[in-house]
Formats: structure tokens, sequence, C-alpha cells
């Protein structure tokens, strides 16, 4: 079907677009910027914010580029002074009701308002600051996420994120009028609510009303203590992110560079959680094939099927307030972040013969969620806090900067051992389908001795960023001992953003589903495009994020976690054997039942 | 030039001659097209206040094709100063029910809602067994239309269209993006028609009498009469029924006590008019008349020389403060900006040049704000500021 | 079931689960509890499968339905400008210092709550008041002593 162009004129120039195009669109594909606030791609449109207004001709009020849609001979000026001036006092409206307290700021440089005002250079503020006339939260009690309620301009995008994109409403709008503000369910600090912590609110904020939780001084504190020995692991997803904050382009793949300048930060030792991801693969892949071979062999009327990957905390909390009943589906397992901290303190310890309770185990993670899983309470099974630290890709970021560390510049290094080692396999765990495809690379060799049939072990059916991607792998020709499987379709589903993740369950309550493994990512697109990952987020970078991690892993030597040499040597020296008593003691946990609200 | 108009008072909305069967029984037996045009040539514009032509909004939403279409009665009446569409419910309700009914009728609908403010919820009983009556009505003859009351919860903004569809939706009251407008995309993205109480009691008129009895009253550009909601600093505060186009100059002289020093036409989102001006305002919507010409939704607050305008201004701003819906910048922030600007002003805190700031505000606020509160406030600041300035200051 | 998962049960069997009938379901939860709790909110949210993030949101939208604790009897003053010309506030000093609270506040006995409101569409009777869904126009001091006292009388 071809779409009907028509013709506009955009500041006196003759145009041909879409029918149905948006002002703000057409102007975009015409070379010409109109400012957004409550605008996100991300987002349905909200219209709000008002700072996007054009003049067309004919009519008496300015209209809202991001709501307007152009029609056949329209005549848009975006920059006429009637405009330039209700622009001008739009802005000046949001900067009274915003603690402009700017130097002071965790988004000073990289705040939407503080552009716009700067590019507008908005010099004076003629009206009443009506910050003082108000009672503003700060709600600091959630370990991931502070939320200030000073720097909110209420363009609605955390709350529109929280219920479009996770389906997970924690965030809503309350009030009305001049009382109106983004909250929680009665007002409730983030921590005592439905919030999965996951970011999103904080990747969608133009201000520095959601930000990350920070533990960068904590952090040079540790380095610079010489009793300590800090060693730091690295998510799959940063290395392709990291870039974005440091001046390349997005889909930049950045691993040598990023682990130069953390052994250059200091850390003691700079490993890989990938070498956990490739360990997770080998601890769930054995979890669900016991699953299979109780429900298939045994006939066991309590074996909960199907099982649901448990890598993503945003995804874990989530399915703990809406899904309880779900609960004994979810893996065992622990996330990597959290596998990889309980080996630290144990494994890690033993074997290079240092004290674990000098070692300070931190994480650079592109999520938010996984601070709060690093403080749960029942992540101590080393004997310690397992994960002392957790810094998103941003901090990490901020961390190089302060640093005066010429990123670009940067020979790449080699991650230390032991725990660096990695395969393709654990690299996909940053990318929706990730740890589906790594898993059938594993579990289909264990089962059948043959590689997955699938060209370059590229598992096409599960990439991609379609939020709900089902497939199905029939077993063929086992081995021996798995001859239960002969003929059996798997059949796995893949979702992404939780609000997708809403659609799976309610399939799998409904009884419909009929599944054996679910993947999981409470993020969009993933951990690449989790909350702790560089902002600006939209569909295209993740894109291009997502083919950097398909990059990465092809570029890879090994491309299976069962191959991964560590990991064959951490099982002989120390855990014995996958779901193994030790296995279970370290890197396997419980769940908790949430309320919903 | 002054109007020389007489003041002319009407009586055709509270007549109550308790003979809905037949104009009913009459109107379902003309045609979808004969009662548009009908009220097309009447030229009967929407009471409410933003006056669009409603014969004009039956005929698109009877030409639209779709599973689906309402009728609402918007009757979350809140403007201040304005109380006729209550008086309309509590004493004849059949009117607006048989104007939903040859609504339904014209454009297809099967579904009809009156959504009622929560401050008139003593009036829902009454008009429960009104709506029985025609229901049991609408059955004997085998017309397909049920009619509901959804009461509202004390949300000025509801009255406005797609705020209201969205408070019916369960929602936040929030005025949405125009286009599309509600005729096309109204409740539950249905094709709706949405109309002030009074206009379908006019269309009762005019179904009843005949579009030309109507036309003939009122001026060019304004026909027909119009309930008005007087109050104030008036002997005489209620409501009547007066042919459109008068001079403000005679309504005073009706209904002023002597020392009338400004009268504000159609409530806080109107305009306020001082004395001098009262000669060359004609009440009417938008025409060729000499002077001034004000649309109206019926609300007449007079004020005498005892009143400060600063208070009564305080007064409006506090209302939309708190009444906005708070979702776009220009209305939310502006109504606090204006408030705690005047009263800057009056403090001695800012200087008298602050109130041109603000004025230049108004107009941001009026070509910038989503929906017609926030583009309106302006009217109010406008016009008290302008002329009053002074009372402003000191 | 408690009392209140019980009324909400019989509201949304009366008016249905989809989110177009939340209103009338909280109305319904005000007219028996004066007030939507947090306990109701989430049961509304519970039985009508919607986010009690939104249940809020909405409620706290609409001054008629409050998420504080509230009287028996809400007095709602109206404050819009002719009922502000015409003696309101001497009508509200009236009933605060017979009962002794203040606007926005709650009897100690939970009989009586006080607040004010936007124009309540009786202005050519200012001032005028509602207690729950009554009005009451044309007030004065004295005679809003005689209505205060003739509900001070009703049950519970």
């Amino acid at each position: 079907m071809t779409t009907q162009k028509i013709n506009i004129t955009l500041n006196g120039y003759n145009v041909k677009v879409d029918k149905g195009t948006m002002i703000l669109d057409a102007a975009k594909e015409n070379g010409i910027i109109i400012p957004t606030l409550c605008y996100h791609k991300d987002l349905c449109v909200a219209g709000n914010c008002r700072v996007c207004v054009v003049e067309v001709a004919g009519q008496k009020r300015l209209s809202a580029a991001c709501a307007t849609p152009c029609e056949e001979g329209m005549e848009v000026m975006t920059n006429s002074l009637r405009v330039r001036n209700s622009r001008k006092h739009i802005i000046e409206l949001l900067l009274s009701e915003h603690n402009a307290d700017c130097t002071k700021c965790y988004r000073n440089g990289s705040c939407e308002l503080q552009e716009l005002a700067s590019e507008y250079k908005i010099m004076t503020q003629d009206f009443i600051e009506l910050v003082p006339f108000k009672t503003y939260t700060i709600d600091m009690f959630s370990p991931s996420i502070i939320k200030d309620d000073s720097k909110c301009i209420r363009c609605q995008r955390c709350v529109r994120t929280c219920s479009e994109l996770q389906g997970v409403n924690a965030l809503t709008v309350s009030h009305k009028g001049d009382l109106m503000k983004i909250t929680t369910f009665m007002e409730k600090p983030m921590s005592a609510v439905v919030c999965t912590n996951c970011g999103q609110c904080v990747n969608h904020c133009p201000t520095g009303a959601l930000v990350e939780k920070n533990y960068i001084e904590e952090v040079w504190e540790a380095i610079a203590n010489p009793d300590k020995h800090v060693v730091v692991q690295t998510a799959p997803a940063v290395r392709i992110g990291l870039g974005e904050e440091l001046g390349f382009m997005p889909g930049t793949r950045n691993t040598g560079k990023m682990v130069a300048a953390l052994k250059r930060l200091g850390f003691d030792s700079v490993l890989d959680t990938d070498f956990t991801a490739d360990l997770t693969i080998m601890e769930e892949g054995t979890e669900l094939l016991g699953r299979l071979k109780k429900a298939l062999v045994d006939k066991d009327p309590d074996v909960k099927l199907p099982m649901a990957t448990s890598c993503s905390p945003g995804w874990i909390k989530y399915i703990e307030h809406m899904y309880p009943e779900y609960l004994g589906n979810l893996s065992t397992c622990k996330s990597p972040q959290q596998m990889f901290g309980a080996l630290v303190k144990t494994y890690y310890a033993k074997a290079r013969n240092l004290d674990p309770s000098k070692i300070v185990s931190v994480s650079i993670m592109p999520c938010t969620a996984k601070k709060f899983e690093a403080a749960r309470p029942e992540m101590l099974d080393s004997g310690y806090r397992d994960v002392d630290y957790v810094l998103t890709t941003r901090e990490l970021a901020i961390m190089i900067k302060q640093a005066g560390i010429n990123f670009p510049a940067l020979e790449e290094a080699k991650y230390d051992r032991l725990m660096g080692d990695s395969t393709g396999a654990g690299v996909i765990f940053g990318a929706t389908g990730g740890v589906m495809e790594a898993a059938l690379r594993t579990a289909y060799e264990i089962v059948t001795g043959r590689e997955v049939p699938f060209a370059n072990l590229e598992i096409t059916p599960v990439r991609g960023m379609e939020g709900v991607r089902e497939a199905s792998v029939k077993i063929e020709n086992p081995k021996k001992e798995w001859a239960f499987l002969d003929n059996v379709e798997l059949k796995c589903v893949v979702a992404h953003g939780l609000v997708n993740a809403k659609t799976v369950m309610d399939s799998v309550k409904s009884g419909k589903a009929d599944y054996h493994f679910i993947e999981i990512m409470a993020c969009p697109g993933g951990c690449l495009g989790g909350g702790g990952q560089p902002i600006p987020t939209s569909p295209e970078i993740r894109k291009k994020r997502a083919e950097a991690i398909y990059a990465e892993d092809a570029s890879m030597p090994v491309r299976k976690s069962h191959e991964n040499q560590e990991v064959i040597k951490l099982y002989k020296d120390f855990l014995k054997e996958p779901n193994g008593e030790l296995s279970h003691k370290l890197l396997h946990t419980k769940y908790t039942r949430r309320e919903r609200f | 030039m002054a109007t020389s108009y007489q003041l002319k008072r009407a009586d055709f909305i509270f007549k109550n001659e308790n003979d809905w069967e037949q104009v009913l029984s009459k109107i379902l037996n003309r045609t979808s097209q004969d009662l548009i045009n009908e009220l097309i040539s009447s030229e009967l514009k929407g009471r409410g206040g933003a006056g669009f032509p409603t014969g004009l909004k039956w005929k698109v939403a009877s030409e639209l094709e779709a599973p689906e279409k309402y009728v609402i009665c918007n009757a979350d009446e809140g403007e201040p100063g304005t109380f006729k569409d209550r008086e309309i419910l509590e004493r004849v309700p059949y009117k607006v029910l048989t104007a939903m009914v040859a609504c339904a009728h014209v454009i297809g609908a099967k579904e009809g809602y009156i959504y009622l403010r929560g401050e008139y919820k003593f009036l829902e009983p009454e008009l429960e067994k009104v709506i029985d009556e025609f229901e049991y009505y609408l059955k004997e003859i085998n017309f397909d239309f049920k009619i509901r009351v959804f009461m509202g919860s004390g949300a000025y903004i509801c009255g406005e269209e797609t705020a209201l569809f969205e408070s019916m939706e369960g929602k936040r009251g929030e005025p949405r993006n125009k286009p599309p407008y509600p005729t096309n995309y109204g409740y539950n993205g249905a094709p709706t028609v949405i109309n002030n109480v009074e206009t379908l009691a006019h269309t009762f008129t005019i179904f009843k009498y005949g579009a030309k009895k109507f036309y003939d009253l009122g001026v060019q550009y304004s026909r027909g009469t119009k309930l008005f909601s007087v109050s104030g600093d008036t002997p005489k505060p209620g409501i009547y029924e007066l042919e459109l186009g008068m001079s403000l100059q005679d309504f005073v002289f009706e209904f002023g006590d002597g020392d009338t020093k400004a009268v504000q036409v159609g409530g806080a989102s109107g305009f306020l008019v001082p004395r001098k001006k009262f000669a060359d305002t004609a009440i009417g919507f938008q025409g060729k008349l000499t002077g001034i010409s004000l649309p109206t939704g019926g609300s007449m607050m007079l004020f005498n020389s005892s009143r400060s305008m600063y208070n009564v201004l305080d007064n409006y701003l506090e209302f939309f403060r708190e009444e906005s819906c708070g979702q776009c910048t220009p209305c939310r922030v502006g109504c606090q900006q204006l408030l705690l600007g005047i009263k800057a002003v009056k403090r001695g805190e800012k200087p008298a040049s602050y109130l041109d700031k603000l004025l230049s505000l108004t107009e941001t606020m009026q070509v910038t704000a989503k929906c017609g509160l926030g583009q309106s406030v302006a009217n109010s600041f406008s016009s008290i500021v302008e002329n009053f300035r002074e009372e402003m200051i000191y | 079931m408690s009392p209140t998962q019980l009324i909400i049960k019989e509201l949304a069997d009366k008016y249905g689960r989809s989110r177009e009938h939340l209103l009338p379901i909280m109305q319904g939860v005000v007219e028996h509890e004066n007030y939507l709790s947090e306990y109701s909110m989430v049961e509304i949210a519970r039985e009508m499968d919607i986010p009690a993030a939104e249940v809020f949101g909405t409620a706290t939208f609409y001054s008629f339905l409050e998420t504080q604790k509230m009287g028996r009897y809400i007095i709602r003053m109206c404050k819009t400008i002719t009922c502000a010309m015409k003696g309101k506030s001497q009508v509200l000093l009236a009933i605060q210092d017979m009962l002794k609270i203040k606007i926005g506040e709650t009897t100690a006995d939970g009989r009586f709550s006080l607040m004010q409101t936007n124009c309540l569409g009786l202005c050519h009777k200012a001032p005028a008041m509602l207690i729950n869904h009554d009005a009451y126009t044309d007030l004065t001091p004295e005679k809003v002593r005689e209505i205060i006292t003739e509900y001070m009388n009703k049950p519970l």
C-alpha cells in the first residue's frame, strides 16, 4: 500500500509528506528540529508540555507539532516570532516550577530542560519561583532510584514508560491543578510499591527528577583503600553501550577499551559477568532438563513448567508482585551478577589466596534493578554481601571522565583471570532472546551430541525486537540418557519489556500456552536497553546496540557456554557438578511474594 | 454606537405542557435529513459557551458509518455563575430526554448518557424516574435507545467535551489532543454528539414549533433565546430566558441595583465589562454587531461599586489554579503564576509593570494551552486588569 | 470477605469490571464509607484488575472522591465568587465555631468534615453549601447553626 503524499509549506518552503504525518516528524524529515520535552519515540503522544507549538496559517491558536497531523496545503511556521515568544514563555514557566539547582544536579549537562533554557537563552527569571511555595518529597528509600519531585516538569514520560513499556504502573499522575504531581499509590516511597527498579523511568526522564542512586564515591573510596582488593565485573551490554557516553556512535563495541579504562581506574581485577552468564546456562539448562525429566519420565504432578529465566531482577520483582502464584516456575538460578558475587568471595578468594572480608565486589551493569538485587537480604551466600556496589553504565562513564581518561585513545586490554573467560553465548545475554539462544545452543548439544540445527549457531527465531517471540526446537535422535526427549518439540517464548511479560504470563495463566521455557527481560530490547544504559534511548538506538551484541558474539572464538574453559575448570575444581550441593548453596536462590500496589 | 435593543423576555424552555409524547412521536416520524435541515435552518448554536452550530454537529455524526455512536448530554455545569442547566433538569427534564432521543434517531445511536456533575447528585432520583418513563415509552414503540445517568465527582474540567469522555471511560478528566474532534472520535472512540443541556432543550422548542419561530427571535448570527443565570449584586437573581442580541446597558437597566460597576459575562472564563462599555456591548455570538459582542454560556454576574475587582480576579484565579487538570504547562503553571503575580503586585513585591508581563503570559496561554480552560483564563484576566488596573495595584 | 470487599464485589457485579465503571464503583464505596481508604482502593484494583496506582491517581483527580478519612456528613461550603461576595466567610466561621474544626478537618466523633468547594451552581441563592448530596442555600450564620444542629441529632 502506498501512502498518499500531500503538499505543505514549512517555513515558506514547499515539501511533500505522507498524509497523516505529524508536523513534528514532517519537520524533522525536512531538516527542521522542533524542540520537545514530553515527546519520546518510545511512547504515545501526550502533547502536554506545549514546547513544540508551531504556527499554522489561518489558525488563531498555535498547534502542538507532536500531536497535529499535516493536512493538504497547510502552511506551518516553526520559528515565527509568535512561536518563539510563546515557546520562551513555556520554558520560563517550566523553569519557574523546576528546582533549577543545576550545578548540584546529577543530570547537570545532560538535562533536556537545561539544554532548552540554554538554547533559548533564558537569562532572567521574571516569573515567581514556585518551588519555595511547595513541599516536595525527595524519595531516597529505594536502593536503585531517587525521585526528586522538585525537579519534575510533569511531562509524564515516566508515567507513560511505566505503563506503556512496562505495564507496571508504579508511577501515576495524581491530583489536579497546581497540586498535580507524579507519584505512586498513596504517595508511598517507590521502594514500598510495585516498582521493579527497572529504571526505564530514569532512562526516559528529561530532567533530574528520576535518577539512579549512585555509588561512585563509595567505589572510589574502596579503590583508594590499600587494604581492599577491589574486583569488578562487567555485564555483557555495558561494552556495547558505554561508548555512547564517551563520544562514540550507538552500536560501537568497546570491550577492550572498557577493560583498559577499568584497569586505569585502579580496580585490582577486571573480570567478566559473561563468565557467570555461561555458568548460568550450565545451571539453568540442567535445571530445565531436570524439570522436563520429572514431568515426562517421573510424571511428577508438582513439577513447575514452563520454567522461566531469572536473570533479570526487574522481571523477578515484577513476578513477585504481579504473579506470585508462579514463583515456583522461576528458575532458582541467581542472576549472573549474583553468581559472580557469590563466587568472588569463595572460589576466587580461595584460588587467589585472599581474605574474602577484604574483597570489595563491584559490578558494572546496564541496569538499576541490579542495585536492588545486590541489596536483597538473601544475597549473602558467600558469608558476606555477594556484590557490594552496583554501578550503571552511566556511572562508569562518569568515573572514566572524572579520572581524566582519554577513552577513545585507549589501547585495548584483555580481562584478567580467574573468571574473565567468556563465550559468545555469554555475550548475547545482553540482548532479548540471548539467554534463550545460549541455552538452546548448550541444551541441544548436551541432549543430542550435535550442534543446534541453525546456520552459524544463530537461532534467528528468538532474535529481533518483536515484543513476544515464540520458537520451537524439535529434538530428534537424542543420546541414550535423554531418550525421553525424542521427538519432543521444545516450546520456547521470549519477551522483553514487562508489558510483554504480562502478555506471556496471562496466556500461561489462561492455560492457552504450552511453553516449556520462557525468557523474560524486564527492559525493552533486553539488557542493552536497560535502565542503566546511556540516555537517550530509542528503538533505533536499541537496534544498533543489538547488532553490536551479535557482532561481538560472531567474533568470539568460543560461542557455546559449555565450552567455556574456565567454567569447566570451576566445576572440576570447586562446584563438582551443575545443580550440585555447592551450586545450590551459592548459585541458587528463592523468591518473595509481594503486594500488588 | 450603542445597539438600541430592548430586553425581550421569552418563555419557551420552562413552558411546561407535558406533551413530550406527541412531540417525540412527530419527531420519530420525520426523516433524519428533515430534522437536520430543520435544526440547521434554525441556526441554533451550542449554549454551553463555545457556540458550535448544533445542526452541523448532528449532520456530521449522522453521515459517519460506525457500529457504535453515542448521544451525550453535557450536564457538567460548573462555570461560576451558571445554574440554568440544573433548573432545566429539575423542571423540564423530558425536553432534554426528547431531544436526546431525537438525536439518536438522527445519527443512529443506541446509547445515550447524561453526564451529571457530582454537585447535582440530588437531581438524580427524579431524573431516573423520568428516564424510566421514557424507556417504557421507547420500548412500547420499539425504539432501541438506552439513556443512563453518569455521575461526575467534582471536577470543573470535565465539562470540556474530551475530558468528559475520559472521565466516562473511568480515567482522570484530562482533555485530549484535538483533532480528532468528538463528533468523529468521542466516547470510547466512537462518533459522539455531545450537547449542552440547554442546547438540547432548545431543539425541543425547534422541533415543536418549527425552526422559523426560533430563527425569528434574536438577531443575525445570534438566533433564538438563551437562558441567563443572573447573580451577584442584583435585586433579582435567578434564571431568565431572553432573546439574544440585547445590549448590556439594557440588561443592567433591568437587573442592576443602580450602582453596577461591572458585569462578568460568561463566568470566570468569560469577560468583565466595565460600566463605560455597557452601551457598546451586545450579548450574543460573535457577529457583525456594532461594538463588542460576547458569546456566553449564560452566566451574568453583576458587581456594584462596593466590590474590589482585585478580589474578584483573585477568586477566579484560585478557581482556575485548582480546577486546571494540570497536564499542560501553560495552564498548570500559568494559573499559579497569575495568582501569585497579582498578589505580589498588590503587596508591592513586584512593580506595577509586572502586570504587563502577566498580560503577555495570558496571551501565550490563550494560544498554547491544550484546551478551552487554559485558553480562556486570559479573558477574565485581561479584561479585569486592563479595565481596573489601579485596583490591582493599590 | 471483609465488608469492604463485599461492597466492592456487589458494585462490580452491578456495573461491570471494565475500566469505564471505575467512577461509579468508587462513588459507591464513598457512599458507604465516606471516603476511599487505602484498603478499598487496593481491593477495587484487584476486583477490576487495574493498577492500584491508577485507582489512586484517578480518585485524587475528583474532589468528591476523598482519599483521606472523612466524617459521616461532609459539609462542602462553596467558595466561588458569588458565595464569597454574599457572606460565605461568616457562615464558615459559624460552622467552625460550632464544630470546633478548621477547613479540611473532621470532628473527633467522626460525624462532620468541613471542606470548601468550587461553584455549586446555586449562585442566585448564595451563599450555598452541600451536606453530602443535599444542597442548602441563602445561608446565614443563624440558619447554618440550625441546619448543623439537625445533623447533630441524626444517627451516625
